[in-house]
């Protein structure tokens, strides 16, 4: 841990599990989602969901799926926020198989019509881990920036992308491969030191190949 | 890589003849790859929003359950009238630790220090101290570092979360910290402000996570005020002289294996201790079953 991991976060109250980083859970689903969110159904598991309405894990779901940080003041207020945004959203509960206790799975879709399935865990101190994205197992954090590329399983789209990374002097930190199905739909998760250019990242998107390509620097 | 023992720390700090905020400082901007401007301007945030939280606590404010609230105010007001047993700057830190805990538990902003759980306790003690002695923002900075320093040896040895370590892990580390920090500002040594955060911690060892309902209510609001009262207890004894028979980095090991020891039941779960008392499962149900 960090020092600072250690001393702060600066949030809104009662538990940095389950109320700072479920809005830290809600903003990333909104971020990866690319585009502000209309619908939401929300799933919470375990403890989210056995204690999470006293907690405001569900006001601060909404909050993150919404684009507020863990620290704002409006959090409490955000179903108002949300109604008068023209955002609907459900919670219910659901129970998840080999999962954290405090986990949820946010069922999104935007403005254009675009729609993502995500399964993410607070793990305390506000600190979250993304486990699943559109069902395919995934393991990050969103602390530096990280790159999510969706591809057709087939040779060569790593080397595409590390070697566009190399290119803009990009250091990978971590790197996650996963796959349905052999030669089927594949994702891949590089978490990086340094924060990637946008134009490499929309001509990585023309690629034949590449389904998908997001890009979450929460700095940003 | 951050200390992970409170001896190396002291070393650190005897090898460099520097005080102990600016090893701690130095230690953080290699380990995060940062500049020190930005680890400065990143404590001072901090220490801006526990004022802010400090003064954003309103006594008619009450937790969403209506388990919590008022009781800071309440606090507030006796110590005014003079006729309490404690009174001035021991009042202040009482009513301040209530008010914080109180600001948490009505989704108010706060600073996790180190957890929301135990945010009352650091500035339970700071804010009254720096109004006392006038202490500037920037003395208090560097105390925070300090603070930080060791609740990052806990963290790294032990745990700050009641879920792992029970309430020891929490409010134990956040008196703990609040110990060695008061002691810094006091112009202690670094061995002072050792001795205090050990002392802090092992007065509270053993402390168990037991939450009415699974909230962060009963008693995590009132167990802020032990906590800050025992910090200023373990740093005046400190700096009396005192020290701990047991070495720091021996106190938090053994922090940790009370904490394995733990049963579930009481490590955050709400279903032990005060929990499962017959008023706590009541409210537990009115609860649940209302909200």
């Amino acid at each position: 841990m960090n020092l600072f991991d250690v001393m702060g976060p600066i949030m809104v109250g009662p538990s940095s599990s389950h109320t700072a980083g479920a809005v830290r859970i809600g903003f990333i689903t909104r971020k990866l989602l690319g585009e502000p969110v209309t619908d939401a159904e929300m799933l919470l598991h375990g403890s989210f969901a056995a204690t999470g309405e006293g907690h405001g894990t569900d006001r601060a779901l909404v909050a993150g799926l919404l684009g507020m940080n863990p620290d704002d003041e409006n959090i409490p207020k955000s179903f108002d926020i949300a109604g008068k945004q023209g955002m609907k959203f459900r919670t219910g509960v659901i129970a998840l198989r080999n999962v954290h206790p405090n986990t949820a799975m946010l069922r999104v879709s935007g403005k254009s019509g675009k729609k993502l399935e995500v399964v993410a865990s607070s793990l305390g101190g506000g600190r979250i881990r993304i486990c699943r994205i559109d069902g395919i197992e995934t393991n990050f954090s969103g602390d530096c920036p990280t790159l999510i590329v969706h591809n057709l399983d087939q040779p060569g789209h790593v080397a595409q992308v590390t070697e566009l990374l190399y290119q803009y002097s990009v250091n990978i930190a971590s790197m996650q491969l996963y796959r349905n199905v052999r030669g089927g739909y594949a994702v891949m998760v590089l978490e990086c030191d340094q924060p990637i250019p946008a134009e490499p990242l929309a001509s990585l998107a023309q690629k034949d190949g590449i389904i998908k390509v997001t890009y979450l620097n929460l700095d940003e | 890589m951050a200390f992970t023992s409170v001896k190396q720390l002291l070393a650190a700090a005897k090898e460099q003849n520097l005080p102990l905020w600016e090893i701690i400082l130095d230690e953080d901007v290699k380990d995060r790859g940062t500049g020190r401007e930005d680890s400065l301007r990143q404590m001072n945030a901090l220490w801006s929003a526990m004022k802010s939280a400090g003064v954003s606590y309103r006594a008619e404010a009450r937790s969403k359950s209506g388990l919590v609230g008022g009781d800071g105010g309440k606090m507030e007001e006796y110590a005014k009238t003079g006729n309490g047993i404690v009174s001035g700057f021991f009042s202040e830190v009482i009513a301040q630790a209530l008010q914080m805990g109180e600001c948490n538990a009505c989704m108010k902003r706060i600073v996790a220090a180190p957890t929301a759980g135990s945010c009352g306790v650091l500035p339970a003690v700071l804010i009254p101290f720096a109004k006392a002695n006038k202490i500037e923002d920037r003395q208090i900075i560097s105390a925070l570092f300090v603070a930080a320093g060791f609740g990052q040896i806990i963290a790294s040895r032990a745990s700050i979360s009641g879920a792992e370590g029970g309430c020891q892990a929490e409010i134990g580390s956040a008196s703990a910290m609040a110990a060695a920090a008061v002691v810094s500002l006091k112009g202690g040594t670094p061995e002072m402000c050792a001795n205090a955060c050990a002392m802090a911690l092992m007065n509270l060892l053993g402390l168990v996570c037991d939450p009415v309902a699974g909230l962060v209510e009963i008693p995590c609001v009132k167990r802020n005020v032990v906590g800050a009262v025992n910090a200023i207890s373990c740093a005046d004894m400190s700096l009396a002289g005192i020290g701990s028979a047991i070495p720091p980095d021996e106190v938090i090991d053994a922090m940790r294996e009370v904490g394995d020891m733990m049963p579930a039941a009481l490590k955050e779960t709400g279903t032990g201790g005060l929990a499962a008392t017959p008023a706590g499962i009541t409210a537990a149900k009115r609860i649940h079953g209302n909200i």
